[in-house]
């Protein structure tokens, strides 16, 4: 792993968060062994790995579902603890789950407020009202009616409630545990505008994903875990997939690498222009 | 702008109507239209009950024509009131999306408590109502804790309590099983002998109409201010005026033989209490959440637990409550109170009057409308002189119905699109 191009966290003086040494073990199992993190307003980083390399894990110790066991947490240069989601939310640190957490037979206005209704002995349901349709026109968000309940939404539109659910709150940090998993084509490309928008408003932006091409299309750097460790930073713009799906999986010979060996050792050996390296160049197409 | 603004400038639309795909609908007449879509799409809401409940009546008024005498249906008010406050607490449970099976017998035991403090050791009947009430929130709250602490599905720890409260009411009574409260008391009075007088209840219906009417203007002109759109002016008479009328007339009907009770007051001002606190606080939003998802409630930073210890607190302490103006409207605790179909009665009330067993739909109004029904079908055999035998099974069978109505209209509105 060492031949990677990494960028040394020690280099980001201005991060708004930064974890040292995170680490949380469950029973017998490492989910987190000495986890680097660091996240800069307005930037979108990327949390990338393979199943069980501790994503999600992560995520819960940002939200303070999960204590971590060692290390330490930094908050806007002042060391903090994280002991519970209220905490976390107290902070300035949103998370929005993968599951989304919405009540299905409330509105979107209930469940935009709920927990922190406007004047709670004799809701305000105008001034929510408002405040709802303002929130969403600044997300630039498609959702005709906000009096019509979640359960009537589609996933891409229940995904924008509960981002603009969080950052009621004024959150700082906004932490986005697979927004794009479970969307079609067109939802995919409307939450990402909107981690667009976050990042415009000078948020810092977490988001944990799968999928390569959405991480790279918004985010800003990509940090690899893997068996609950990182494996790797990189330069979203910069960096090829292979790069980073080599740290994903954390094997130098695997089917991704042999066959840019393969295209590498071709390249050296044809004549300039007989063979058209396709994986590289679409690669580099996408780079931006 | 030069242009004068009065020249056909199309109107500004409302913040909440920017969207073209919204279906515009203004007036009288849009109110009525967006009222029937909503029913096709299976937003039935209380209509079905509603209709039951005309038809139940145009039965009995059929088969025995005293069934919708001014006397008759008096009595039908105040059988109403104690299983409907009963009622009311199982709303509540229900719409976290647990159930209480104990309410009978909490209020049969809180009717033991009152009767054996206030006539057998001579204590101030307000006094031994309020300790009874102490008691049977303590009940409410050990429910609770038994569920949130404990994870004891609500279903058997209220069964158990079901039980146990049964055992503890025969025990109060002692041998002689029964005891008699005094004809002039105001617990008796209240629940039997006390009506409004018939220039206040004319007074009381005007004023509700007219609390209906300011409270929906000022909705409107708060709406109209944050440039939302709002309910017309007409639709508002129109509501205001309808219920003016109905109440007026159902008065004047109820006049021309006892009149209204204090006790039918008292229990519709808790269903107004109630649905306040169901539809226009945070308390009543949590109770929504908790029963729709009890997860996202939980990281909205609602206190969980909390919400599950004050409905079932409210529920034990409404029993309590039914149970103390059930033993009034007797005239006395016996071994029976609260005992046989109370319990089922209340639960399938709340049911009936079209709030969901599953959590996170309801209303105050289920319970009032639901009671209606079943007292109704009680009053109306027992005026065709048909045993209780009669009566258990058509109950049963509107329950049926109702939860058939409930579930049809969960599918519609689940294929529509709706919550």
């Amino acid at each position: 792993m060492d031949t990677m191009p990494q960028v040394s966290p020690t280099n980001r003086k201005t991060a708004l968060l930064s974890m040292r040494g995170v680490t949380k073990t469950f029973g017998a199992v490492n989910a987190l062994t000495d986890i680097d993190l660091d996240v800069e307003a307005g930037e979108v980083v990327a949390i990338v790995g393979d199943n069980g390399a501790g994503k999600s894990t992560l995520v819960k110790v940002l939200a303070g579902v999960h204590q971590p066991d060692a290390g330490t947490i930094t908050f806007d240069g002042s060391p903090v603890q994280i002991p519970d989601p209220s905490a976390a939310i107290h902070l300035g640190v949103a998370t929005v789950f993968q599951d989304l957490a919405l009540c299905e037979n409330l509105s979107v206005v209930d469940n935009l407020f709920l927990g922190r209704e406007i004047s709670p002995m004799r809701l305000d349901e105008t001034g929510m009202e408002v405040k709802a349709w303002e929130l969403l026109q600044q997300l630039s968000a498609r959702i005709p009616t906000v009096r019509i309940a979640i359960a009537s939404l589609s996933g891409g539109q229940r995904q924008t409630v509960a981002i603009a659910r969080s950052l009621l709150g004024d959150p700082k940090i906004i932490v986005l545990d697979e927004p794009t998993a479970a969307l079609g084509v067109a939802q995919t490309a409307e939450v990402l505008d909107l981690i667009e928008r976050l990042r415009e408003r000078g948020l810092g932006v977490v988001m944990v994903s799968h999928n390569m091409e959405d991480v790279r299309a918004v985010a800003d750097r990509i940090i690899v875990l893997r068996l609950g460790r990182n494996n790797g930073e990189f330069d979203a713009v910069s960096v090829t997939s292979e790069d980073v799906v080599a740290a994903i999986t954390g094997a130098t010979d695997n089917v991704v690498t042999r066959r840019r060996d393969r295209v590498a050792g071709s390249r050296e050996d044809a004549p300039a222009g007989h063979v058209v390296p396709t994986e590289e160049s679409t690669d580099k197409g996408e780079v931006r | 702008m030069t242009r004068p603004t009065s020249n056909a400038a199309p109107p500004r639309r409302a913040l909440d109507q920017t969207d073209e795909r919204l279906r515009q609908s203004e007036g009288v007449a849009g109110a009525l239209a967006s009222f029937v879509r909503s029913m096709r799409a299976g937003d039935v809401g209380a209509l079905p009950v509603i209709i039951g409940l005309v038809v139940i009546c145009a039965i009995f008024q059929s088969l025995n024509s005293v069934f919708l005498s001014s006397g008759n249906l008096v009595n039908l008010t105040l059988d109403s009131c104690a299983v409907g406050i009963i009622s009311l607490g199982i709303v509540c449970v229900l719409l976290v999306g647990e159930i209480d099976l104990s309410v009978g017998s909490v209020s049969g035991f809180s009717a033991a408590v009152v009767a054996v403090l206030f006539v057998r050791h001579g204590w101030n009947w307000i006094l031994a109502c309020v300790v009874a009430c102490a008691i049977a929130v303590a009940i409410g709250l050990l429910f609770g804790v038994l569920l949130t602490r404990f994870g004891m599905p609500s279903f058997v720890s209220s069964l158990a309590g079901l039980l146990a409260f049964l055992g503890l009411q025969l025990a109060i009574l002692g041998d002689q099983g029964s005891v008699n409260l005094p004809f002039d008391s105001t617990l008796v009075g209240f629940a039997q002998l006390d009506f409004v007088p018939a220039w206040l209840s004319y007074l009381l219906a005007g004023l509700a109409a007219l609390a209906v009417f300011l409270a929906g203007y000022e909705t409107r002109l708060r709406r109209r201010k944050a440039n939302l759109s709002a309910r017309s002016i007409n639709a508002l008479i129109v509501r205001s005026l309808a219920l003016l009328v109905g109440l007026e007339a159902f008065f004047w009907y109820l006049n021309r033989s006892r009149g209204v009770g204090w006790m039918v007051v008292f229990f519709v001002a808790l269903v107004l209490l109630l649905n306040y606190g169901i539809t226009r606080t945070k308390w009543g939003r949590s109770l929504l959440a908790v029963g729709g998802n009890v997860e996202a409630a939980r990281r909205s930073g609602i206190n969980v637990r909390n919400i599950y210890l004050s409905a079932f607190m409210l529920c034990s302490l409404l029993a309590c409550v039914g149970g103390i103006l059930a033993a009034g409207r007797l005239a006395s605790a016996n071994l029976s109170s609260g005992t046989g179909d109370v319990n089922l009665n209340a639960i399938a009330a709340a049911v009936i009057g079209g709030t969901s067993l599953f959590g996170g739909r309801g209303s105050a109004f289920s319970a009032l409308l639901g009671t209606l029904v079943i007292a109704s079908i009680a009053s109306g055999l027992t005026l065709l002189n048909l045993d209780s035998s009669y009566r258990f099974v058509i109950t049963g069978l509107v329950l049926a119905v109702a939860v058939a109505i409930d579930s049809l209209a969960r599918k519609s509105r689940a294929s529509h699109g709706r919550a």
